[in-house]
């Protein structure tokens, strides 16, 4: 395979606040910009930057390669540089030093909506965003329709963006970026806005991007995402490679080093011991695996689990695939005292859900609960006809016992 | 070895004996030994750290249609939730006439070379103000384009730019109503009138310069923002907008010579009123301009690479 993104040790230096050259007077800066010809030919002549404590390397000889057609996830605590190498891949902020080779077209989405200006309206703000992410006037007209249906804001397409509730912005400024047709597409955290049906969206376009042969490279919190989208994973550290690999194993390394390194204060997924191996569902009491079902089918969901000593809550969803819920059951907390694999089973005695496409989410909280989730899985499921089930209009299947008889 | 190691050259059979962290930390740049080089074709494109990049005419082209777009929002947006709207172009140098004609043209008896003040200085108001308001919006936009700046790359010299560019809206608003007054005080319309357009053209370009330079300085130092409005009062004085060049002693003509706005200036008067125009004092005029213009793009293009980091 050839790469199609070559970076060569590459680093990337700040200045930290104070002492530096930052904060300078109006008269210092225009004597230097008068310098600026003279300084240059010193700092050919030989390096007098001077190095202290006042710099630091948000990138410290970084190098890696993509291929055509990969994607790449950075993972990495807060200020382990990944936001900062995605800025010199986009060419946003200048490496100090090293090399990028790309063989493609980048298009670089870090935050949905840059540039929208609030006084114009839906359809402007849609060529202004389109030219700022780079599409040509022609492009963007040619996929305006499709732009505007993707965000749902037909009927105020015309009335200034100011008057947009925010869910509508968000929509609108992702639709654009939705459209972008990027051989190199570099993105950062945006899919942490919007709501669960905004995130699912954003993820599909992503994947179908993909298989249309775009290569991604995505920074995100997001171990789940990065598990089920990336082919490879890179994990920075302090400005520097710490591991890449396959997903699975570097963010196995990267939680278990961040526990080692920094017990407290970290948030959860970071330290997290909890991992589910493997997930599986079975029909009634059938003992082959099984992803399709009927609506009166009892199905039991099975995972194991390498657990540590702790109070832990489990939980099992049945939700649509763009994230609506359908059902979640808790368990009761349950206390281990011993680390190990632990088999955890949800036998569910009735489905109840209409035919259609679902997908099973297994998770392991901590006694808190569903805010800190520390693992979790999911299977496809799918829910075929059986009888009962022809009013496709309703929510929910179930079934009653009927019986006719004369009143006394 | 150090820089890229796969996971399964640097694991235990286990997969758990890491972290792996790079010690090297010397920066000497490409080794070939590091990498498999790429197959013969070369890049689209190489990023490096390197300080002679300049001004990359190319990448400028090719980003022309984002230049439009943002000078078509500064014009959109300018006088969005205004009652008077564009009519502010008209107003603007109107009010400033008719204050300067009683102020000066009556009480004070400025010479306006036997012409009627009202349209000398309205002459003299015309490219001032499309300057003033040219500079001091493009000097602002860098800093009210943090958004972008932070998180799209484009030649960011598009910025300043597009300011100025979205100002000549202005200008041409303001001058139709010079051709309005011109018949009211009895000024003839001539052929030199077309000259107006290239002068406009050369007013943009310093006005070009002199943004382009304050926008690189105003995102480093705010300064620029209080010290700006304070200067351009001060070069009103030094520029003949409220009197001719004739009005200072001949020894001193050739200080505001050096002025680039004095040429076009007086180019815009002996426009409007068929004299002959002073092809020196343009020459003199274009000579700056571009000396300050190249100076301005030298300067904007070895700050620029900062920019994301400070602004």
């Amino acid at each position: 395979m050839e790469p199609i993104i070559s970076v060569k040790s590459l680093s990337k230096r700040y200045r930290v606040g104070g002492g530096g050259q930052n904060y300078g007077s109006l008269r210092e800066s225009l004597t230097s910009s008068l310098k600026a010809p003279l300084r240059l030919l010193k700092s050919r002549r030989g390096n007098s930057s001077s190095e202290g404590k006042s710099h630091f390397w948000a990138l410290n000889n970084v190098g890696f390669e993509v291929e055509r057609g990969e994607v790449l996830g950075l993972i990495g605590s807060n200020g382990a540089g990944k936001s900062t190498l995605l800025k010199v891949l986009s060419r946003i902020t200048r490496p100090t030093a090293g090399r990028v080779e790309l063989y493609g077209r980048v298009r670089s989405l870090l935050e949905v909506g840059t540039g929208f200006h609030p006084e114009l309206s839906g359809r402007e703000n849609v060529f202004l965003n389109g030219a700022i992410l780079g599409m040509r006037r022609g492009e963007t007209a040619r996929k305006f329709d499709e732009i505007v249906a993707f965000a749902e804001v037909e009927k105020f397409i015309d009335s200034p963006v100011k008057h947009y509730s925010s869910g509508m912005y968000v929509r609108l400024a992702f639709a654009v970026a939705a459209y972008l047709e990027p051989e190199i597409l570099l993105v950062d955290e945006v899919l942490a806005v919007g709501d669960a049906r905004f995130w699912h969206k954003s993820t599909e376009r992503m994947r179908e991007l993909n298989r249309q042969g775009a290569t991604i490279v995505l920074v995100t919190h997001n171990m789940f995402l990065i598990q089920t989208i990336a082919s490879r994973a890179l994990w920075l550290r302090g400005g520097e490679i710490a591991g890449y690999g396959p997903p699975l194993d570097v963010i196995g390394l990267y939680r278990q080093a961040s526990e080692k390194s920094e017990p407290t204060a970290r948030l959860f997924a970071d330290k997290n011991p909890v991992r589910i191996i493997d997930t599986e569902m079975f029909l009634e009491s059938s003992r082959t695996p099984a992803n399709e079902a009927l609506p009166d089918s009892s199905i039991r969901v099975v995972c194991g689990v390498d657990c540590v000593p702790g109070r832990f809550i489990f939980l099992v969803r049945a939700a649509s695939p763009d994230g609506l819920t359908y059902f979640t059951i808790y368990s009761d907390p349950m206390e281990f005292s011993r680390s190990g694999r632990v088999k955890v089973e949800a036998t569910i005695p009735r489905l109840m859900l209409m035919p259609g496409e679902y997908r099973m989410w297994i998770a392991v909280c901590s006694g808190l609960g569903e805010a800190e989730t520390l693992a979790n899985d999911n299977l496809p499921l799918k829910v075929g006809s059986s009888r009962g089930t022809e009013a496709s209009f309703n929510l929910m299947w179930n079934e009653a016992t009927w019986r006719v008889s004369k009143p006394k | 070895m150090n820089s890229v190691k796969r996971l399964s050259e640097l694991t235990d059979e286990n997969g758990l004996d890491l972290p792996y962290v790079s010690g090297d930390r010397s920066l000497d740049g490409i080794r070939d030994d590091v990498l498999p080089r790429a197959t013969g074709r070369p890049p689209v494109l190489v990023i490096e750290n390197d300080r002679w990049a300049g001004l990359d005419l190319f990448d400028l082209w090719t980003h022309r249609e984002l230049f439009y777009f943002l000078a078509w929002r500064d014009i959109k947006v300018r006088y969005k939730q205004t009652a008077l709207g564009a009519s502010w172009a008209i107003l603007q140098p109107l009010i400033s006439m008719i204050v300067f004609t009683v102020l000066f043209g009556r009480l004070a008896r400025v010479p306006s070379e036997g012409q009627p003040y009202a349209i000398f200085s309205y002459a003299g108001l015309l490219p001032w103000n499309f300057f003033t308001a040219a500079v001091t919006t493009s000097s602002n936009s860098l800093v009210s384009s943090s958004n972008l700046i932070t998180k799209v790359y484009f030649p960011r010299i598009l910025v300043p730019t597009a300011a100025v560019s979205a100002a000549l809206v202005d200008i041409a608003i303001a001058s139709t109503m010079l051709f309005a007054i011109m018949p009211i005080y009895g000024v003839r319309f001539q052929a030199s009138l077309i000259m107006l357009i290239p002068l406009i053209g050369l007013t943009a370009l310093t006005a070009s310069a002199l943004g382009i330079w304050t926008a690189a300085l105003n995102v480093k130092y705010r300064d620029i923002r209080y010290a700006l409005p304070f200067v351009i009062q001060i070069l009103m004085f030094l520029t003949p907008v409220i009197y001719p060049i004739s009005f200072l002693p001949p020894r001193w003509r050739w200080v505001l010579r050096l002025n680039p706005l004095s040429g076009i200036i007086e180019g815009f008067r002996d426009a409007v009123f068929g004299f002959p125009f002073n092809w020196n004092g343009l020459a003199i005029s274009v000579l700056v301009t571009l000396v300050l213009l190249l100076a301005a793009v030298f300067i904007f293009s070895h700050m620029e690479e900062e920019f994301a980091d400070i602004i």
